[in-house]
């Protein structure tokens, strides 16, 4: 079974806290992987927020492939980052001859920076993602797994304390950084194990990742297939998730909340006990092909910077979330021994326990807001 | 000890009483008179002449009554209740072999009894229906199934095609090759059937994509921008519609009834379509109307009725279901034998006594486009667009063609897609369309619903499958793997009729709904067989059935982790049947 880690800080912080944080819940995993999504990012990458980071993992042919496919759109590199790695016999993951972190400059015709990427900069950078994907994947050259501003993936198959042995992650300096860190640690999906099946998951800005087994996998991927050409892969269960919350807010515009009504839609005897009543029913009606109705709770991270969790109608899979006054940060996992990991300290009588029917936001003052259904 | 009646036992006993029963004198007795053969021999073979050897006989019926003559107390009991007079009173001579004397010397006597004898008249043949047997004091009498029988040959005489009521027979049963299969384990566990809340309910009428949904962001709240499309939301499991007319009006009574108290008493929201013969004034001008799917089809019967009601209605009815054909009978319309047009299935439906066929389709609907401009508009503005408008259809091969013309239609406005299989039951229909015509549902359901998936469109018009659903009795399983395979819902007749008493089934046995003589009351107009039926314990049984199928179906969605319907989820069965399983896009297991 999965578990997660996610923490949310005011000041950027080392990846090495998610290291913490899943080994302590370990008996709860299989160690069969390891998976973060840096947002937020300090440290090497603090001065290239605006220009999109590419996170890739490949051999030489695919590196030669990819870097004129993005030539070819008129990408330049603008900043790349090798880590160092410590070698050592013996580790036990499934390296990949080439870690690219790379910051490239917009084609000059969408050469302008702002906070947030354009329509046309979003549209740009999913499709040259996908066409990244698409040239590396037939013989298994590269995976690519983000292609954003201020955004950086790392997926590896195997041992966690090795993969971060290898990628010195285990420093607790290290100059990769972020505020906003989602994290797992298992690849051993129900699915084939392959990197693209692991999540944490990211879409133009939305990062997800979840726990448990998504009942209605068959339903939702049949539906979602066709609502937008970045909804391919379905390695994973928990990518349909992703692919809901991208939907629901990004897609039909509709307001945060209305995510939790989509996948986990009120009883009947609820729903008509309030005045939006109609609206509600159209929207099951509407949605019914992307409820979940299974045991899960998933953790996503809006462009924004907010975190959000919530968990399935029956409240089969548990989170917590701990907050420490002092420390500015909020963190959340899986299991208590996971936030314990991080910050043991804290007054865990104010610890969060996300209710089957409530949507848990951590804004970014770190204020931890608790919505109703 | 039981005897089956037979020739040589007539031949030798009988006496003056040896004919049919029908003032015919019986090949039987016409043999005797022929006893003796040109050359004086004995030998049967030259005795029977080729009219003996034509003539319609009860080993040529489909049912040998059996009755055995030492242990009846000749009440009469069987004769008074077989509605289709297979079985009369005749006086039989009986011969004895008496002693008397000091010196016992054997003396031929007789002496005349009363016997219960099977008729040989085609036109009352014993259906098997049981009922000499339920009534019998003594167990004395009861039918035996003859596989010998000749009865397709016999009773096509003077040239009428053979008609029956009942469903179809198919060789094998699809549905018992299909098992639930995916069942939740450790990484999600099963849920708890009698303590988890689940959410059984589908909808009706026309779904949009969420994109088109005319919601308006106020404050981040969302908002009806528009008019909505109408909806329901119910009970995945329908009474599958049986005209007033076809069936007696104490049956129809007591499945409103059921209805009814189904809905107010238990939460329960199922509904019941009317099937095309009308309904009591007094329902339509009642609030439990909105139980009821008022069903038109190509003969209009008892729509006059429903246009004088509308003004006076309460309540909107549940929906209008537009029937263009049905599983039974594909491209046969419907039939009600004039035998069953009483006074008050006249006055329901408007029209004289006399046979009562629907044309095999609307006139004056020539296409699918038509037919969604024209009538769907119609029936949609006569409620005023606040009622789903459905389409029944029999399957067919081209079931996905006019499923896809109708969720391609850009007015939105055809609300469900009821599709009617193979082994759809009937009041009515020749047997050649009954046995030989239609389509099997399963791999229909599964066509429209994956064409639907290819276009993104599943849902958007709710599929409901009816078609031998329950042929088992075992209802919930039926309707829970349809379900699984893309259905929205599941509507069923004849299970209802047999929760009421009907005997009939697919080995032949009854399905005598065509005549008018339904020995239990169902399908029938005639008050002295209607009075058979008790409505309060009928409607209770039907109650009961759908409390236990509720359960039923929980039991059967907590094994595979789902507290709401798994529409489209085939991934939680399996098949027995390679064949079936590659069909239906299943997995296959052995």
């Amino acid at each position: 079974m999965c578990r997660m880690a996610a923490i949310k800080s005011e000041s950027p912080f080392a990846p090495v806290l998610m290291l913490r944080m899943l080994l302590a819940m370990q008996e709860g995993h299989d160690n069969s992987g390891f998976a973060m999504v840096m947002q937020d990012l300090g440290g090497a990458f603090e001065g290239f927020k605006h220009f999109p980071l590419l996170s890739m993992a490949c051999t030489s042919v695919g590196l030669e492939r990819a870097e004129q496919i993005l030539e070819n759109q008129g990408f330049s590199p603008k900043f790349d980052y090798q880590p160092d790695v410590d070698a050592k016999p013996g580790l036990d993951f499934r390296k990949m001859p080439h870690y690219i972190f790379r910051n490239y400059r917009y084609p000059e015709a969408l050469n302008s920076l702002s906070d947030s990427p354009t329509p046309e900069q979003k549209k740009l950078l999913v499709e040259t993602r996908l066409a990244l994907r698409a040239a590396l994947s037939p013989d298994r050259q590269g995976y690519v797994y983000s292609f954003w501003p201020d955004v950086l993936t790392l997926k590896e198959i195997g041992e966690p304390r090795d993969i971060g042995t290898y990628f010195q992650l285990w420093n607790e300096n290290h100059w990769l950084q972020a505020r906003v860190i989602s994290a797992q640690c298992r690849q051993n999906t129900n699915y084939q194990i392959v990197r693209y099946a692991a999540h944490p998951f990211f879409l133009e800005g939305y990062t997800l990742m979840g726990n448990g087994e998504n009942t209605f996998y068959q339903k939702n991927k049949e539906f979602q297939q066709w609502l937008h050409p970045a909804y391919i892969g379905f390695e994973s269960d928990t990518q349909c998730f992703l692919y809901t919350l991208h939907y629901v807010v990004e897609q039909l515009k509709w307001p945060l909340p209305y995510y939790k009504h989509v996948i986990t839609p009120l009883t009947f005897e609820e729903m008509r006990q309030r005045q939006d009543a109609p609206v509600l029913e159209r929207i099951r009606q509407s949605c019914q092909n992307l409820e979940i109705n299974g045991p899960n709770t998933v953790v996503f991270v809006l462009p924004d910077g907010r975190v959000g969790i919530c968990a399935d109608a029956k409240k089969l899979r548990p989170l917590v979330i701990g907050k420490h006054a002092e420390h500015r940060m909020v963190v959340a996992a899986s299991e208590v021994c996971g936030v314990n990991a991080v910050i043991p300290d804290r007054n865990d009588e104010d610890d969060v326990y996300p209710g089957e029917r409530e949507m848990v936001i951590i804004d970014n003052s770190l204020e931890v807001q608790r919505w109703p259904q | 000890m039981a005897a089956i009646i037979r020739p040589e036992e007539i031949r030798s006993d009988s006496g003056k009483l040896g004919g049919n029963g029908h003032g015919e004198t019986s090949a039987v007795a016409r043999s005797i008179s022929l006893a003796k053969s040109p050359n004086g021999g004995t030998s049967r073979a030259h005795m029977i002449k080729p009219t003996y050897v034509r003539d319609p006989h009860p080993i040529d019926f489909p049912w040998q009554i059996e009755w055995n003559p030492e242990t009846c107390i000749r009440c009469g009991s069987c004769v008074a209740t077989c509605t289709f007079g297979a079985i009369q009173p005749r006086l039989q001579r009986q011969g004895q072999t008496l002693s008397a004397g000091n010196f016992p010397k054997p003396v031929d006597a007789s002496q005349v009894i009363m016997a219960i004898k099977q008729v040989s008249d085609p036109k009352h043949y014993c259906r098997g229906c049981t009922m000499c047997e339920k009534v019998c004091p003594t167990n004395s009498i009861h039918p035996v199934q003859n596989e010998h029988n000749r009865f397709p040959l016999v009773a096509r005489q003077g040239g009428s095609p053979i008609k029956r009521g009942g469903r179809g027979h198919m060789p094998i049963r699809v549905l018992d090759y299909v098992k639930v299969g995916r069942i939740s384990q450790m990484t999600d566990p099963s849920l708890d059937a009698a303590r988890h809340t689940f959410d059984l309910l589908t909808p009706l009428g026309r779904g949009l994509p969420p994109e088109e949904l005319a919601l308006v962001n106020e404050n981040g709240r969302l908002v009806n921008g528009s008019w909505m499309l109408p909806m329901r939301w119910i009970y995945p499991i329908l009474i599958g519609d049986m005209s007033v007319g076809a069936l007696s009006w104490r049956m129809w009574e007591a499945l409103a009834i059921a209805v009814a108290y189904l809905n107010e008493e238990c939460g329960l929201p199922v509904r019941m379509s009317s099937g095309e013969g009308g309904m009591p004034v007094r329902l339509l001008t009642s609030e439990h109307l909105k139980y009821f799917i008022v069903q038109i089809a190509s003969g209009h019967f008892g729509w006059n009725r429903i246009i004088k009601a509308m003004p006076r209605m309460v309540t909107d009815p549940a929906a209008i279901l537009i029937k263009i054909g049905q599983g039974a009978k594909p491209g046969d319309g419907g039939l009600l034998p004039a035998e069953k047009v009483a006074p008050h299935i006249q006055a329901i439906r408007g029209v004289p006594k006399a046979d009562l066929l629907s044309p095999p389709n609307h006139q004056g609907l020539y296409s699918i486009e038509e037919s969604v401009q024209k009538m769907f508009l119609s029936m949609n503005a006569a409620f005023k667009f606040r009622v789903p408008v459905a389409i029944k259809v029999a399957a067919s091969s081209t079931s996905v063609s006019v499923f896809n013309n109708l969720i391609r239609d850009p007015y939105h406005i055809v609300g469900g897609y009821f599709l009617d299989g193979i082994q759809g039951g009937t009041g009515a229909a020749h047997e050649v369309s009954m046995d030989h015509t239609g389509h099997p549902i399963l791999s229909k359901l599964r066509d429209c619903y994956l064409a639907a998936v290819e276009q993104g469109k599943q849902g958007q018009i709710p599929l409901f499958v009816g078609g031998g659903f329950g042929d088992t009795s075992d209802l919930a399983a039926d309707a829970f793997k349809a379900i699984c395979l893309g259905a929205n819902g599941v509507f069923s007749a004849k299970i209802f009729l047999q929760l009421a008493g009907c005997v009939g089934n697919e080995k032949g046995r009854c399905n005598a709904c065509n005549t008018g003589f339904c020995p239990v009351g169902i399908c029938t107009q005639d008050p002295r067989l209607v009075a058979r039926l008790d409505v309060d314990a009928v409607a209770q049984n039907i109650v009961d059935y759908f409390l236990a199928m509720d359960v039923e179906l929980k039991k059967l969605m907590a094994p595979i982790g789902n507290s709401t319907l798994p529409v489209g989820r085939s991934d939680a069965l399996v098949s027995l049947d390679k064949g079936i399983a590659d069909r239906l896009q299943i997995a296959y297991a052995c």
